[in-house]
């Protein structure tokens, strides 16, 4: 029997799963359509012994999680398409100094402040890319409020167990529909935290690699003390231009995730075993795009879709495949074509790219796809 | 639930509470008529006095994609959001207004419109304006019978801040009352009033 079943907005799961998943500490500025996730972390952080705080802006904001979270808490800042961009280098530091942190990002349209209160799908390459130099990035679109919760608690796992930030990509309608869902069993619940230091703090190097590609991390406050920069360092934590050692670090960095791949990559097939048509799809347009796959079934069009629930990484290796074994990839985003531009690459004439672009903020309907599909059959 | 599948929209201006009055139609859909319910709000940048609306896609079944798209009851409490937000709408929906706010509405459409002064009497009988939204809900529930009026008191009870209860289950009485009234008329446009329903009888 169902029982754990409540009536939940998107934006309240994130409050929710973030909670559920250890984080004690929330510090944001509010922005439209993320808003009401910093008005959830609001009144329920208080009540578990956790922190809230409004900074002064969104580059504070994301100051304030890294902060934290040395600190040893976990740490969640939400904000939307201009928040974003402020938060793109304080973004960087966390990558370089490798503080576990997540980042929710709800799309709205831009650039600059472009549509506030409009549905978009705006920032997928922000996301891997918004922050300069090389990094390893995972970012996650959950298309259903039971997602919602399930990715906001691997969000945290993932930045705990690599140490680095975590994004997680909502788009407007996700945050604000609502609806009931059943929620797993809390203690069922897979939630890992970051390894910590067995050495004495008089042993202890908060970057040494001999712990493997990713290095215990000590709490502030607990005896532990080490330097925290954005320049290139060695195992100290203190700047260091030796060209061997920075090397080292960056292909390191990008190991971390590079080496997981086959762990963090996430997506659902949906009728895609016969399928020579496919609909690569991700947050709420996947749901539209199910709705059209299922309508075109009826009209016995062998097209399926195949739905990213993980962002970045992309899979590769599926993508790859498919361009040889389908005769069209279909690619409805809410954005000019961030992600068909990189499947495109993929397909190298192998196989035909479509894009469904629409950036007007009004949502991509079933019958939009439905009617592209029947095009390319 | 009556249908397999309803969609019902409430639209006003920033501060009239129709965000609301979809959340007390969806919860009580889905915790008391077990019934699939997704509401979506949608709002202008404008909080207070920008046009908003609140749709609510009700399904015996999961809701895939989760816009409206044909929709059975529209509602608005002010000219601004009937000018954006009356489209998509059957020919058969059912249209409800608040003249006194919504002054314009175009003379040919096909579908029933009920004028009723639901902001004039949130003022007058719960003392506030914000209760047009609540009776709004009760109206929905009288008019279409898709949710018991009992099971949209549940949900207002569970959904109102502390403090509100009375008038807001009076709210939801009221706005019955004058559903049950509305469905005794058989024109085009039909005007209804507090002077419509015996207010002992509630």
């Amino acid at each position: 029997m169902k029982k754990n079943i409540k009536f939940y907005s998107g934006a309240e799961l994130v409050a929710k799963a973030a909670i559920d998943a250890g984080c004690r500490f929330f510090g944001g500025y509010p922005i439209t359509p993320s808003s009401e996730i910093a008005e959830h972390m609001a009144k329920e952080l208080p009540k578990v012994g956790g922190t809230f705080i409004q900074m002064e802006d969104e580059i504070a904001a994301m100051g304030s999680v890294i902060g934290a979270s040395l600190a040893g808490k976990k740490s969640l800042t939400a904000t939307s398409g201009p928040g974003f961009s402020l938060k793109q280098e304080n973004l960087g530091y966390a990558y370089m100094a490798e503080v576990p942190v997540v980042i929710c990002n709800v799309m709205r349209g831009g650039p600059s402040t472009g549509l506030p209160t409009a549905l978009a799908q705006a920032d997928i390459m922000q996301a891997k890319w918004g922050t300069h130099g090389d990094h390893p990035v995972i970012a996650l679109t959950p298309a259903y409020l039971e997602e919602v919760y399930e990715l906001t608690i691997k969000a945290f796992n993932y930045s705990e167990i690599y140490r680095i930030p975590v994004i997680l990509l909502l788009d407007e309608l996700i945050a604000h529909l609502s609806t009931a869902i059943e929620l797993p069993d809390k203690d069922l619940l897979v939630i890992k935290d970051r390894r910590k230091p067995t050495v004495t703090p008089d042993k202890y190097f908060p970057y040494d690699t001999a712990y493997g590609d990713v290095p215990p991390m000590a709490n502030f406050f607990e005896g532990y003390r080490y330097h925290v920069t954005g320049l290139s360092h060695n195992k100290t934590g203190f700047p260091t231009t030796d060209p061997d050692l920075v090397q080292a670090d960056q292909e390191r960095h990008l190991r971390k995730v590079n080496a997981n791949k086959g762990k963090i990559i996430d997506f659902e097939s949906y009728k895609m075993k016969d399928a020579d048509i496919v609909v690569f799809a991700y947050g709420s347009t996947s749901r539209a795009a199910r709705v059209a796959i299922d309508n075109a079934r009826k009209l016995d069009i062998k097209v399926g879709m195949v739905r990213l629930r993980v962002i970045w990484p992309l899979p590769e290796a599926e993508i790859l495949k498919l361009c040889s074994k389908v005769k069209a990839i279909i690619v409805p985003e809410m954005n000019m074509g961030q992600l068909s531009n990189v499947i495109e690459k993929y397909a190298a004439d192998r196989t035909k790219i479509v894009r469904i672009n629409h950036v007007g903020g009004v949502p991509i309907h079933p019958s939009n796809i439905l009617d592209v599909i029947k095009e390319v059959r | 639930m009556k249908q397999s599948h309803y969609e019902a929209r409430f639209a006003g201006v920033g501060g009239q509470g129709v965000i609301l009055a979809g959340k007390i139609l969806a919860y009580g859909m889905v915790n008391f008529e077990e019934c699939q319910a997704i509401q979506t709000p949608t709002y202008t940048a404008q909080v207070r006095g920008g046009a908003t609306k609140v749709d609510v896609v009700l399904d015996k079944k999961h809701i895939e994609y989760p816009r409206t798209e044909n929709i059975d009851f529209f509602l608005s409490l002010h000219q601004k959001s009937f000018d954006i937000y009356f489209k998509d709408l059957k020919d058969d929906a059912i249209v409800v207004v608040d003249p006194n706010l919504t002054p314009n509405i175009p003379k040919d459409i096909p579908q029933q419109v009920f004028l009723v002064d639901l902001v004039e009497i949130a003022k007058k009988e719960m003392g506030k304006a914000l209760y047009a939204a609540v009776l709004a809900v009760g109206f929905f529930a009288g008019i279409t019978k898709m949710i018991k009026e009992k099971n949209v008191q549940k949900s207002v009870i569970d959904n109102s801040p502390k403090g509100t209860e009375v008038e807001n289950l009076k709210a939801v009485k009221i706005g019955y009352a004058l559903a049950k009234e509305a469905l005794k008329r058989k024109e085009d446009l039909v005007r209804l009033t507090l002077k419509d329903i015996d207010k002992n009888k509630l």
